[in-house]
């Protein structure tokens, strides 16, 4: 047995850390590698690195901010944005990265992502699945970056593990980002139930209450915390900050 | 001189920060035998295949230089994952496996899979001092480390074990004869328990 993990998702564009509501309205967080330095002492289990502009832009992994990131980080490192060839994968892996994120790339590419596992392993690749609840909260694929998505998102989940045979999911709620509201417990539950791998949750995480439910009524085994790890309340100015882990996992974690 | 043994196995830019971090100044980066003939330390990381890393390690012309500094003159040594692997005699890894360094005698074989235990092993978890040592002492503390192997050492002498991680089996995760040692985990990867495990080599 592993242990559960605790772990900010940080949002890159242009160099910059920015947190989103919604996905929407990024707003200036600070320098990733000063928060970098932070976590260390706070002790994160884990760092996910996403570039929420890269697939829209068309371009690559800002590899320099991941070389920075990845030298400063003493925890293990997931980054996402921007992969599209075995290349990508490639660099990223040489820069210290331990996990590549995949999300527009498995919906247009799903064979790169299969032929990626193959190269480098399942638990080197994490597909990233952003979700939305639909009409009569149905619960479908979001594509950030304009690629066609498919409808049903547990189904979506069950191909990206079983058939392309990645070796995580990190599934985000869009409808609860930036909201403080607490995750999608049933999304997670429906996701979870598809799949045999680890699903780490991202979204809506507001406080260590959320976190903690997290871990009782479903089976993710990683909480993603964005607005929790950057801000210092809801509606305050930016603090880069972790909740003890302690308090998000228990006192024997 | 403190000697991060790069060979083009991966990014080790975190394992010379770690060290500096904690006080260990004198780190350096380097893949040139004449540094490595006058380091006071060696620390030997890496990720990666474990035929490339010994044919890396011989492409620099770093074998023998290493092999006479830590076994010749005594000097401690660290292997990290792929590292702590390439001290074995060899490894199963690759068709028809590989030779390693050979300075601890045993052999890196595959962690089977089953359907409780996931390979490749990745993720934190503890790990447990089987006998008292420098790197991870038997003094009660509980210490979690962040392991990633598809592989795992089996040294021929029991008495190499040095501390183990429950992971299906207690497997061997440090293991260390004279100032040989070992870690299967990435202490760099580990916070203050990787840090504590760097202070405590860097001591040595």
């Amino acid at each position: 047995m592993v242990l559960n993990r605790v772990m900010p998702c940080l949002l890159l564009r242009g160099g910059a850390l920015v947190k989103t509501v919604r996905f929407r309205a990024p707003a200036y967080i600070g320098d990733p590698v000063n928060a970098v330095k932070i976590y260390n002492e706070k002790e994160v289990d884990e760092l996910v690195l996403l570039d929420i502009e890269a697939s829209r832009q068309g371009r690559g992994p800002d590899l320099a901010t991941v070389l920075a990131v990845a030298s400063e980080c003493f925890m293990p490192l997931a980054v996402g944005g921007g992969v599209r060839t075995l290349a990508d994968f490639e660099a990223l892996y040489a820069r210290g990265v331990e996990k590549v994120i995949v999300n527009s790339l498995l919906l247009r590419a799903p064979d790169v992502v299969a032929e990626a596992v193959r190269e480098f392993g399942s638990s080197s690749v994490v597909a990233g699945i952003d979700v939305r609840r639909g009409w009569r909260r149905t619960l479908r694929v979001h594509s950030a970056s304009g690629a066609r998505a498919p409808r049903d998102a547990a189904e979506y989940a069950r191909r990206a593990a079983e058939t392309v045979g990645v070796g995580e999911i990190l599934l985000a709620s869009v409808d609860r980002d930036g909201t403080w509201a607490g995750y999608d417990l049933d999304a997670v539950r429906a996701v979870a139930a598809a799949v045999r791998v680890p699903v780490i949750a991202s979204g809506g995480a507001g406080s260590v209450t959320d976190v903690r439910a997290l871990f009782e009524t479903t089976p993710a085994t990683g909480a993603a915390l964005g607005s929790l790890a950057v801000y210092q309340k809801r509606g305050m100015g930016v603090l880069i900050s972790f909740p003890p882990r302690a308090a998000l996992l228990g006192p024997d974690a | 001189m403190t000697v991060v043994v790069d060979y083009e196995m991966g990014n080790v830019a975190s394992v010379l920060n770690m060290l500096r971090r904690v006080g260990v100044t004198d780190a350096v980066l380097s893949r040139r035998p004449e540094d490595v003939a006058r380091a006071d330390r060696i620390v030997l990381p890496g990720v990666g295949a474990f035929g490339r890393g010994m044919a890396n390690l011989a492409a620099f012309g770093l074998v023998e230089p290493l092999r006479a500094r830590v076994l010749g003159q005594g000097v401690p040594a660290l292997g990290i994952c792929l590292g702590m692997q390439l001290l074995a005699s060899g490894s199963d890894e690759g068709a028809g496996g590989a030779e390693g360094l050979g300075w601890i005698p045993g052999r890196a074989v595959a962690i089977g899979a089953t359907p409780e235990r996931r390979v490749p092993h990745m993720g934190w978890n503890y790990v447990t001092a089987v006998r008292d040592n420098p790197l991870v002492p038997l003094d009660g503390a509980r210490r979690r480390f962040y392991h990633v192997h598809g592989y795992h050492v089996v040294p021929d002498d029991a008495s190499d074990v040095l501390a183990t991680t429950p992971y299906g089996a207690d497997l061997a995760t440090v293991i260390g004869r004279g100032l040989v040692f070992g870690v299967q985990f990435h202490p760099e990867k580990s916070h203050r328990f990787g840090m504590d495990l760097l202070a405590r080599f860097a001591a040595l």
